[in-house]
């Protein structure tokens, strides 16, 4: 009988989670369209998540566009499919790692931040300081930092994309001797517009997802320093795993 | 002038307020009393709906604050103060800024003149010599000056203080307490004052209301609680004069 209240508690916390960070959402976004528009604060929060961000991309990517390589290539040995190489990192990378990659960075790097401060500033009240002062809330701190995600996280992934390719085209060129033509060949002809737009799109959730999911996390943090730090936990580890279902399922609906 | 008629209000299944039942007199220092964890908090945050209650009703201009949508509520709330216990000042900001801030968002002003009421506001509280600083660098009572100058910014007729002088030592609490008898009178404000020094109470109020047990137990005048033949309020004054 413990087993199974555990189990319905449990679930129905899983269900009020997700209720509640759709409702914060919406209300994130609708609130982004009424007035005072927030431009600076866009605009620093595109920094804070894409300018400050970038570095850790590239490194990321161009580690994982030479590991992908690096393997693959162990794989079409096998087949005497080798030639495929340059197309088959650059589909991997263009589809599925730079969206990916991308979002699990600026989630460790910007959501951790981002459901930090929030909690930071609700429990020592500054989230009610700005209800006092007739100051909405939401449309103040989570509207600018979701569509600064929504700008940002495409770019970043083009990067992704294009520093990844590089990787695996060094490691391809340079250490697995592969005819750089053939390589740059199977590329063009394996990779379509559609598959890099397929990512591209894909990150756009992403960072709508990864900003919600850490934004909701801090926002209604409780439980003082403790609690700060549990709610950060909780928004990178339901916004880490949110993003590979997500992924999941754009690509089974969509792509 | 604030009604407050009847109001209820439980935190998981424990009942804090049982039956509220409070007039606060416009342009006078009402202290509302009590022990620790009474409810006097959770009172505060009731009149500027940052609660919503069980059951109840506070009436201010004519209107039922707990029946009113979060964007009506906006419309009281730049009448209403509310100086939180620990500042709630932004740490992101200078105090200058925090003061800016609200300016910003309600009216429409030339920086010049928003650093210009800044300015002044921070000379009444006596910190204008701070006002580059961030609240990380200020101590305990300049951080609640501070927070008042920003309270003050967009002149609000009421303005609700949790406990403007626990943790500051007797000279600070004092100098607090004159500045905000100062302030009502500069600025004709209505003043409600969360706390539980009865000595301050005394000696800066208007009116004292007692909470006890989750509802007003006494309210009068500081002489009419002196003589008060009420038990509680008999050893809450005797305890504090030991």
């Amino acid at each position: 009988m413990n087993f199974f209240s555990l189990l319905g508690r449990g679930f129905l916390k899983v269900l009020s989670d997700c209720g509640g960070i759709f409702l914060f959402f919406l209300k994130s976004l609708i609130y982004s369209f009424f007035p005072p528009y927030r431009v600076k604060l866009l605009i620093k929060h595109m920094e804070f998540i894409g300018v400050k961000s970038w570095l850790v991309v590239i490194l990321t990517s161009l580690f994982s566009g030479m590991v992908t390589a690096y393997q693959v290539n162990i794989a079409l040995a096998k087949v005497g499919s080798q030639s495929i190489l340059g197309g088959v990192v650059a589909l991997t990378l263009t589809r599925e790692l730079g969206p990916v990659l991308t979002a699990v960075v600026v989630i460790a790097r910007a959501g951790s931040a981002i459901s930090a401060e929030l909690g930071s500033m609700r429990i020592t009240e500054q989230i009610d300081a700005l209800k006092i002062m007739a100051v909405n809330p939401i449309q103040y701190l989570i509207s600018p930092r979701l569509w600064a995600a929504i700008l940002v996280l495409p770019l970043l992934t083009a990067i992704s994309d294009f520093v990844g390719i590089a990787g695996g085209y060094v490691v391809g060129t340079f250490l697995l001797h592969i005819d750089p033509g053939l390589l740059t060949a199977r590329m063009v002809d394996m990779v379509e517009l559609k598959d890099i737009m397929s990512g591209i799109i894909k990150s756009i959730f992403f960072g709508a997802y990864l900003v919600t999911v850490c934004g909701y996390k801090g926002y209604y943090a409780s439980g003082g320093a403790e609690g700060v730090g549990r709610a950060t936990t909780e928004a990178v580890v339901i916004s880490t795993v949110g993003i590979l279902v997500v992924d999941y399922i754009l690509t089974t609906l969509i792509f | 002038m604030i009604t407050i008629k009847d109001l209820k209000k439980s935190f998981n299944g424990l009942e804090v307020l049982k039956g509220v039942n409070l007039t606060i007199p416009d342009g006078k220092i009402t202290f509302i009393m009590g022990q620790s964890g009474t409810g006097k908090s959770v009172l505060l945050k009731h009149i500027v709906g940052l609660l919503k209650p069980d059951s109840g009703e506070i009436w201010f201009e004519n209107k039922d604050i707990t029946k009113l949508s979060e964007k009506e509520l906006q419309k009281i709330r730049r009448k209403i103060g509310f100086l939180f216990q620990e500042g709630a000042l932004f740490d992101s900001m200078t105090v200058k800024e925090n003061i800016i801030f609200p300016l910003k968002e309600h009216f429409k002003m030339s920086k010049a003149e928003m650093e210009k009421i800044a300015e002044e506001l921070l000379s009444a509280v006596d910190l204008l010599f701070a006002k580059n600083k961030y609240p990380s660098e200020l101590s305990g009572g300049m951080k609640k000056r501070a927070a008042l100058a920003r309270t003050l910014a967009l002149r609000p007729q009421v303005v609700l203080f949790d406990e403007p002088t626990t943790g500051l030592d007797p000279i600070l609490q004092v100098s607090i307490l004159e500045l905000i008898k100062n302030l009502k009178e500069k600025y004709n404000l209505t003043c409600i004052i969360v706390s539980h020094d009865i000595n301050l109470a005394f000696k800066f109020s208007d009116y004292i209301a007692f909470l006890h047990g989750g509802v007003i137990i006494e309210v009068g005048t500081p002489e009419e609680i002196k003589a008060s033949n009420n038990e509680f309020v008999k050893k809450f004054i005797e305890s504090a004069l030991l």
